[in-house]
């Protein structure tokens, strides 16, 4: 019986938390003078370029071997918190997102790295792009590092767009977006790729960025939930209107991975996604739309500026008994150097972007990203994590509520408005449930 | 009237000496015993026991410093929260419409491959296949070589013959879950159906036959009922395998459209939302539910092996 192995399954897992949190820390691994490190990250296509190019630091630290543990983000964030917060030490580094790195920070589960890495002058820490350095700082201490950072933009096939006469904007509005979409729908193409999967850092993350712009939010200074406010009522059904009227078949199936499929084979005319994707699309090797997309910052209604923040950081988690070899690891995957070994070996399109200013005045790099490198860092530049919707908000983040019950809270409302893309209920009935379970965790902050 | 003869020196020395070396077996018995008593109650009672100690706490992982007591709570967000009852809802319609219809295809092909015919090893093989398949992989199958909206092999078939393309997953995702189980667990069904039916005595059947039966009369009124125990025995089994149901969900539905069953629901509130005291409340509670369950189960199986099927 599955359910009683794993309510078994997870009783075990407390008395492991238990006796780890009682002391009993896995040891580090180390065989003579070799030590090894375990890095837990996200299964990606820059961490797998970083597993492929790790040879390189090993031969230049030969007491230093990396073990990559690669997961899917949502395993990888539930193993990585489920590690940290019972202090089992498995991991020596860490990947970690934006939303996590802050709170992570002030519990005491991190390094704090922001003297290591300002007496390294080499490494230049104030090369960081300022609104992701900010995300990863907690009371001027830094706790992370960026590995790439995104925002998020629209993307569209020019070649489509050429056909049918129609000429993008480079600030367009959600309703110009919508009219475009609808003009190029066709029986077998979408006329654009939303992100529909359930779950906070699926569909929400462009949901979220959709309700910001059309002046709603998830929660007031108070904490009082606001899932059921007209603004934010009003942008989830202009996204659910979208995605019915112009979007790509089955998309409550569709997330990052499957636009990025349907985009490269010309199944869809526009994608708003993470800026992180245009280095990919203009691969030739793996897409076949490389040269042919075009980019405009992420639609809007009420704000300047709509785009997301993102970062994948590496971190060192405090329980680590390795922090010097950690901490040589984190600082080369995330260097100028490594950046160059990247174009270099792999092709200047495959360079991290998003986390250092210095990238975008590699020659090379100006070249091969020439059509979405200038955007990324103008957009990037001018987001607001403070305030990215209308009205302020008691956290410090775009596309997320930097509390520990926003992972559960957009997973249910993801999956309720889910419901809503499907037929199966309406926006307005999703949101009402939504704002019930969104209530409760804002009162646990009042 | 009855007299009884007074006991003899000898045998009572005897009826002690036996007395004496039961007892001492039996301690022996009980030392060879205890080990493995003791590490079964460590594995299992010891980690239940701690998963309702930690189910009265109020505890999420990334409140380390706010944890406390808060006795019953965790259990009133069981019983009173939105999902609770609509996730065993969707695990009862999941299991019994997987279950109902392993069983029918699974009679189906055991019918068929009881035959005798020319590749028969390979087509049992074949049919077989589906069961030994990891669960997360058939789920993977399902999602993406067979029901994805725009590469999958069931909607390249319907627009063959002039169908629409269905989205699978957006619209129907219940009856993707239960497609894939019925997949899955057919070939279970399958092989203890066949059992039955080799073990029915071929001349009673050949007998039958002569009588003037027809092939249905014979199905209806011979095969069937000396299947019964076998079909019993496998729908109760099925039944406990497909209440674990959670891969399916994990992998093609993330619990959207009605497919959230009491494992998905227990995963979501351990490893999403992180919160170890809502978490062990939904596992002592799917415990119970399950030991109950099992109970009954167990009972009728029980009384399938012991009455032979007679109630």
């Amino acid at each position: 019986m599955l359910v009683t192995k794993r309510t078994l399954a997870i009783g075990a897992g407390l008395v492991v938390s238990a006796l780890a949190l009682g002391g009993c820390t896995a040891p580090g691994s180390s065989s003579g003078d070799v030590v090894t490190l375990t890095l837990a990250t996200v299964n990606n296509p820059q961490m797998k370029d970083m597993e492929e190019l790790k040879g390189e630091f090993e031969s230049a630290h030969p007491d230093i071997k990396i073990n990559f543990v690669q997961m899917e983000e949502g395993d990888l964030r539930a193993a990585v918190t489920n590690d940290v917060a019972t202090g089992a030490g498995q991991y020596d580094i860490v990947t970690v997102g934006a939303y996590e790195v802050p709170q992570w920070g002030q519990l005491g589960w991190l390094t704090d790295l922001t003297d290591t890495l300002a007496a390294d002058e080499e490494y230049d820490v104030d090369d960081l792009l300022p609104a992701v350095r900010t995300a990863l700082t907690v009371d001027d201490k830094q706790y992370a590092v960026p590995f790439y950072g995104e925002s998020s933009f629209l993307m569209y096939n020019k070649e489509m767009f050429a056909d049918a006469g129609l000429e993008m904007p480079n600030n367009p509005s959600w309703q110009e977006v919508a009219g475009f979409a609808k003009e190029l729908k066709t029986d077998d193409r979408a006329g654009i790729c939303l992100r529909g999967k359930p779950g906070w850092g699926d569909s929400f993350a462009p949901i979220t960025t959709v309700v910001q712009t059309f002046g709603g939010n998830w929660y007031d200074m108070d904490w009082n939930a606001q899932v059921d406010s007209p603004e934010f009522v009003e942008g989830v059904q202009f996204y659910v209107d979208l995605l019915q009227d112009a979007g790509e078949a089955d998309s409550v199936s569709v997330s990052f991975t499957e636009c990025l499929n349907l985009v490269s084979q010309e199944k869809a005319a526009m994608w708003y996604d993470a800026t992180s994707a245009a280095g990919i699309l203009e691969d030739p090797d793996s897409s076949g739309v490389a040269g042919n997309v075009g980019y405009a910052h992420a639609p809007v209604v009420e704000t300047a500026e709509s785009g997301w923040l993102w970062s994948w950081n590496l971190a060192i988690p405090s329980t680590t008994k390795n922090v010097d070899e950690a901490t040589t690891f984190v600082k080369w995957a995330t260097s100028k150097e490594y950046q160059q070994l990247v174009g270099e070996t792999l092709g200047w399109t495959r360079v991290p972007p998003g986390a250092r200013q210095s990238t975008y005045e590699i020659p090379e790099y100006k070249e091969a990203a020439a059509a979405f490198g200038p955007i990324t860092l103008e957009i990037m530049n001018a987001i607001d994590p403070v305030q990215p919707g209308v009205n302020p908000q008691p956290w410090v983040g775009v596309q997320y509520v930097t509390i520990p019950e926003f992972q559960d809270v957009g997973n249910q409302v993801a999956q309720l408005v889910a419901d809503a893309i499907a037929g199966r209920s309406t926006v307005a009935e999703a949101l009402a449930k939504g704002q019930v379970i969104a209530q409760a965790a804002g009162d646990k902050q009042k | 009237m009855t007299t009884t003869a007074p006991p003899q020196q000898g045998s009572i020395a005897v009826a002690h000496a036996a007395h004496r070396t039961a007892k001492k077996k039996a301690r022996v018995a009980r030392r060879l015993v205890l080990p493995a008593l003791i590490f079964s109650i460590v594995l299992t009672q010891i980690p239940f026991l701690v998963a309702i100690v930690f189910s009265t706490l109020e505890w999420n992982q990334l409140r380390p410093d706010k944890i406390h007591f808060n006795w019953f709570a965790n259990y009133a967000v069981v019983f009173t929260g939105p999902d609770f009852f609509s996730s065993l809802i969707s695990t009862v319609t999941i299991t019994g419409s997987s279950v109902v219809l392993s069983l029918v295809f699974g009679l189906m092909f055991a019918l068929l491959l009881d035959r005798k015919f020319t590749g028969q090893a390979l087509a049992r093989t074949l049919v077989i296949t589906p069961f030994l398949v990891m669960p997360a992989a058939a789920a993977l199958i399902w999602k993406w070589s067979m029901l994805d909206a725009n590469v999958g092999m069931v909607n390249w078939g319907l627009n063959l013959v002039g169908l629409p393309s269905i989205s699978w997953n957006t619209d129907l995702p219940v009856l993707t879950v239960i497609m894939m189980l019925t997949w899955q667990y057919t070939p279970f069904f399958m092989l203890i159906l066949l059992a039955g039916l080799q073990s029915q005595s071929k001349e009673i059947l050949e007998a039958a036959s002569v009588d003037g039966a027809g092939p249905i009369r014979v199905f209806e009124s011979m095969t069937l009922p000396h299947l019964r125990q076998y079909i019993e025995i496998a729908t109760l089994l099925g039944s406990i395998m497909m209440l674990q149901v959670f891969d399916p969900i994990a992998i093609m539905t993330k619990g959207s459209g009605g497919t959230k069953t009491l494992s998905y629901l227990l995963y979501e509130r351990a490893f999403i939302g992180l919160d170890v005291g809502q978490a062990a409340a939904f596992g002592v509670v799917t415990v119970v539910i399950t030991i109950v369950t099992t109970s009954i189960i167990l009972r009728s199986l029980f009384s399938v092996f012991i009455d032979g099927g007679k109630r």
